[in-house]
């Protein structure tokens, strides 16, 4: 079986099939200008009527969303980051001062859109497919609410809703669409509409790369060695993400995962081991079988 | 609940098992799977190989024991379209499961060997009914599907066998991923010792000499097979030793070893010790299959296990 997906920085929408496909669209999520302001999540839950899962208190600094899942599709992770105090001045203690001694760490979570994505091809229905733009999304009737796509996703996002039979759309997958009703009008996604620092930028995906790429050269320059992008590698384990990220520490200190892998490359092979396993199931049989 | 592994976190027993979660939540999401998925990785299994079973008794005319195996195979099939149908979300739309065949899907080929493999074990043990069919047409119709019948369920046997492995092992759950070159192996010996196991359990002892055999090979291949798998699963194999899993894996182990040795010894000489070595191997699959399950769930709801093994196949 030839995945022939593996080519690095192809439309992934060409390759399913769109003719005359628009350039692919895309975020960036630049999480050092990001206040907190949870704009995207409610905008994202009015915007795409997602109901209200849960209001807990998580006791996870003002991050009382959790994490993405079925009714959350854009995700504001929170972290207060002690750091270093900077040096006392004539043994007076800088507590207090213009200099805190710690950092926030603030980032809008979101469906990567990823170039290969688990969830797209574990799919046993169809439901999830490939949009014009590149993006991933699930088509809410035809989804029969297997749920593969949900331990398939390496990211943790997508998940099956629950909640009573009378709400919409219990038990079948849902993730953010890129708002494809949006963007198929020409519009900006309400998250990124919603952005007051525009920490979230939507836009043509290349574009988006070169603009991530500016960023964080000048970040770098400016000393802050551990800023990094995430996502933005065509070459990395999911064909790189059709949404892209700016993060200013290790992934994995946000919630993600630090080299995810889409498991669907591992697929030949595992259908090959399959094949052997079931040919010394024959093989067991026939001795098994034997007169003696 | 706030948990970080700045202070009041228990010090790994693992070598370089420090990173910052955030909060300790998990990163990838476990199947939203309940029961009915590690029944059927055991019903399906089960089925395959007795159909197979009932090729090889027909084989060597050992024909209560095909007729049992057949009866097995269809019985656990039909559980197992109620199992998975039970589990969908929406359940009234299990239909759409046809509306296309995905190599890329385990759960799509799947869908379609048991699509074909069902109607195949259906017939091929309704067959084996013909003689209680009042009517003649009907029961030389019977007689006459009964061979491609009972040929086409042992074709797409080995493949239902074996392809659950594969459902698992495309995920990101940690501990089915990383265990996907020797969990075929785990599963096929699993279905053929439960196979075996139930012909000896159902069948007269004169007739399940191969049920036996078959079972034999079924522990040896499974017991190789699950000891290379937990060395191939680095760090995640913790879950195969730990909580739920770790116990109903040890039942497994300790199940399959007696059945082993009963089956050797006592099975051939006693009705009862027969059927004692059969359930017995009966029980080791179905705890494997709830077993490795429960430890892929197990594997998701911690990050260490996601990250961990990423962050080491980064440097």
């Amino acid at each position: 079986m030839k995945l022939q997906f593996r080519e690095p920085g192809i439309n992934p929408a060409v390759l399913s099939g769109w003719e005359d496909a628009p350039p692919r669209k895309g975020f960036f999520t630049d999480t050092s200008i990001c206040i907190g302001c949870k704009a995207c999540e409610v905008a994202c839950k009015e915007w795409n009527h997602v109901p209200e899962d849960g209001l807990e208190w998580l006791g996870t600094s003002y991050d009382n969303t959790g994490s993405l899942g079925a009714s959350t599709w854009r995700h504001v992770a929170f972290i207060e980051q002690p750091i270093a105090k900077p040096a006392s001045e004539n043994g007076i203690a800088s507590n207090g001062s213009a200099n805190p001694d710690f950092r926030w760490l603030m980032s809008s979570d979101v469906c990567k859109h990823c170039t290969e994505a688990g969830c797209l091809d574990v799919c046993p229905t169809g439901a999830l497919f490939r949009t014009e733009f590149g993006t991933v999304v699930v088509q809410d009737d035809i989804c029969n609410g297997c749920g593969y796509c949900v331990p398939a996703c390496p990211f943790g996002v997508i998940d099956r809703r629950d909640g009573s039979d009378s709400a919409k759309n219990v038990g079948i997958a849902q993730k953010c669409t890129l708002c494809y009703d949006r963007i198929g009008a020409g519009m900006t996604p309400a998250c990124a509409q919603a952005c007051p620092t525009e920490s979230i930028q939507f836009g043509d995906l290349d574009e988006l790369r070169v603009r991530a790429q500016e960023r964080i050269e000048l970040l770098h320059q400016q000393g802050n060695k551990s800023a990094r992008l995430y996502g933005e590698d065509p070459n990395d384990g999911i064909g790189g993400a059709g949404a892209i990220f700016l993060l200013l520490d290790e992934p994995e200190v946000y919630g993600l995962p630090p080299n995810p892998v889409v498991t669907t490359r591992d697929l030949p092979e595992m259908w090959k081991r399959a094949g052997a396993a079931a040919l010394a199931l024959i093989v067991g049989l026939a001795a098994a079988s034997l007169k003696r | 609940m706030p948990k970080t592994n700045k202070s009041g976190r228990e010090v790994p027993m693992v070598p370089k098992a420090n990173f910052t979660s955030y909060y300790g939540n998990p990163i990838v999401k476990a199947a939203p799977w309940g029961k009915d998925i590690p029944a059927y990785l055991f019903l399906g299994g089960l089925a395959g190989a007795s159909s197979l079973l009932a090729l090889g008794a027909e084989v060597t005319g050992n024909n209560i024991l095909r007729r049992n195996c057949k009866f097995t195979a269809v019985g656990a099939i039909g559980a197992s379209y109620l199992a998975l149908i039970h589990d969908l979300g929406k359940p009234s739309r299990f239909v759409n499961m046809l509306r296309v065949a995905k190599p890329t899907s385990p759960m799509s080929v799947g869908t379609w060997i048991i699509t074909f493999y069902g109607p195949a074990a259906g017939f091929s043990a309704a067959s084996e009914l013909r003689h209680l069919v009042n009517s003649k047409r009907i029961s030389s119709l019977l007689k006459l599907i009964n061979k491609p019948a009972m040929i086409g369920a042992a074709t797409l046997a080995p493949a239902l066998s074996s392809y659950t492995a594969v459902l698992l092992g495309n995920t990101a759950t940690p501990a089915w991923h990383s265990g996907f070159k020797e969990m075929p192996f785990v599963f096929v010996g699993s279905s053929a010792l439960a196979a075996g196991g139930m012909g000896m359990l159902t069948s007269p002892v004169s007739q399940s000499a191969i049920a036996r055999r078959f079972a034999v090979a079924g522990v040896a291949t499974e017991l190789f097979a699950i000891k290379k798998m937990e060395e191939s699963m680095g760090l995640v194999s913790e879950t195969l030793n730990s909580g739920t899993a770790g116990q109903l894996l040890k039942a497994s182990k300790i199940l399959s070893i007696s059945g082993l040795i009963g089956t050797l010894l006592i099975a051939p000489k006693s009705r009862l010790g027969s059927i004692a070595s059969g359930a017995a191997l009966v029980l080791s699959s179905i705890c494997t299959r709830f077993g490795i399950f429960e430890a892929g769930q197990a594997s998701s709801r911690d990050p260490k296990y996601t990250v961990m093994p990423q962050k080491s196949s980064n440097s």
